[in-house]
């Protein structure tokens, strides 16, 4: 009876996802990613200031989507094993080999799995780089976007990306990005995470909703 | 979200279907697309690119989606191409009509709410997302929107059909208002070029057309003199 008058909320059921917007640019000295917060299950958010961008490594960062539990465990694994991995060698690891081992885990496990993470940093070699690894492909390139609000804004970021960018610009376009998908996306939203890495570390940054850039609204 | 037909890009699969029969044969021919119409002080700027595709055949490369229902009065049809068709011509006739009863050209407004109507109506059996843009008298330029499912809004711009989804960032970054005819134009044509590179049921040339007191003035703009962007 009292199933009948009070029924499951939906949100119980429902697959927890970071429907969401990531995105992560290379500048001359580093890269920027950003992610949006907004974790959903369903129509309900469960969790609306969470970080979506996390640490691999120092100068590696990876920014989560996709299913939530997905996306965070590939991020422990290859955290570990990336630990492993620069104790062997007695360096930092480069941002290639952070993107292939999440590469073999997506690849390998891409029937269970339905996580796209974004890894990007800066290593001593190469400087700063961006991999996409959607799917069990891995792809270097000049800037990458992923999650469902990345849909509205392939448009925006085609037009105005440039190469040879400064940190600021890029941190701009991160931010203008992240905001225009939030605005359209009704699975991105809450506040903004940025984080910078070039060669002197990793700065976080957190924009909160009322400090993002405002466009015009019908 | 409910006004474009979204398909994931991302999700990339083997055509497991039976090599023997294309798949074109069993799809219904859509207009997958992307359509866009804004107002400018004096008239509307509408434009939309040419692509009809049965599946991943494309059966017409150098489709006409820009339809006139009257002098000043044009519709930007995406969606089923059939469906589409047969609500146009059904609003002409019935527009026409009314024209004649009144001694006067009519309201876009009418001519949004007559498709309105019949969208909203037949609601189950139709898959059509219109875009109603012109010029009259009482109110200057114009644009209606009446997605699928039959809701009708005005908007200083609007974007539709599948390819739109990917130009809501750029349209809300770089629209102002009080642009000129030429800006407007040069807006519609560059979100038209960067929703068809992403979209693979855009494509082709792109159509524009500007409607004002004057009357209407068409432009094609071919492949190879559509905008460049970076990294396109």
């Amino acid at each position: 009876m009292s199933e009948e008058m009070f029924p499951e909320p939906e949100w119980l059921s429902e697959e927890v996802k970071t429907g969401t917007t990531i995105i992560a640019v290379t500048f001359d000295g580093g890269v920027v990613l950003g992610s949006d917060s907004r974790v959903s299950a369903g129509e309900s958010v469960v969790n609306r200031v969470m970080n979506k961008l996390s640490p691999l490594h120092d100068k590696i960062y990876c920014a989560l989507s996709g299913s939530a539990a997905d996306a965070q465990t590939i991020a422990e694994i290859v955290n570990y094993q990336l630990d492993v991995h620069s104790i062997e060698v007695e360096d930092d690891p480069l941002v290639c080999s952070a993107a292939t081992l999440v590469k073999n885990i997506s690849y390998k496990y891409k029937e269970e799995l339905s996580a796209h993470l974004i890894v990007a940093g800066w290593d001593r070699k190469k400087g700063g780089q961006v991999y996409a690894t959607l799917n069990g492909l891995l792809s270097r390139q000049p800037f990458a976007i992923g999650g469902s609000g990345s849909f509205y804004i392939h448009g925006f970021v085609d037009a105005e990306y440039r190469k040879n960018m400064t940190k600021r610009e890029s941190q701009e376009f991160v931010v203008n990005a992240l905001t225009l998908a939030m605005g359209r996306d009704g699975s991105s939203g809450g506040v903004a995470y940025v984080v910078t890495i070039d060669k002197g570390g990793a700065e976080e940054k957190c924009i909160l909703g009322n400090e993002l850039p405002r466009f015009f609204d019908q | 979200m409910a006004t474009a037909l979204q398909f994931p890009a991302n999700v990339s699969t083997l055509n497991n279907y039976n090599d023997l029969y294309p798949d074109w044969t069993q799809r219904e021919v859509s207009t997958g697309t992307t359509i866009m119409a804004v107002e400018f002080d004096g008239g509307v700027v509408i434009g939309a690119d040419s692509r009809t595709t049965t599946g991943a055949y494309i059966a017409n490369r150098v489709t006409d989606k820009l339809t006139p229902i009257h002098d000043r009065i044009f519709c930007c049809r995406s969606g089923s191409a059939a469906d589409t068709q047969a609500i146009a011509d059904a609003v002409t006739y019935q527009l026409g009509f009314h024209s004649i009863e009144l001694d006067e050209a009519p309201l876009i407004q009418t001519a949004a709410s007559l498709f309105r109507d019949m969208c909203y109506r037949y609601r189950e059996e139709l898959m059509a997302g219109i875009i109603v843009a012109g010029w009259d008298k009482r109110r200057g330029g114009q644009v209606y929107t009446v997605p699928v499912g039959g809701m009708m809004t005005r908007q200083p711009v609007s974007v539709g059909g599948s390819g739109s989804s990917y130009i809501y960032g750029y349209v809300d970054s770089n629209y102002k208002t009080g642009m000129t005819k030429e800006e407007c134009l040069k807006f519609t044509a560059e979100a038209l070029t960067l929703a068809m590179e992403r979209d693979g049921s855009s494509g082709g040339v792109v159509r524009l057309a500007v409607i004002s007191e004057q009357g209407v003035e068409r432009q094609v703009i071919l492949g190879n003199q559509l905008p460049k962007f970076s990294t396109v």
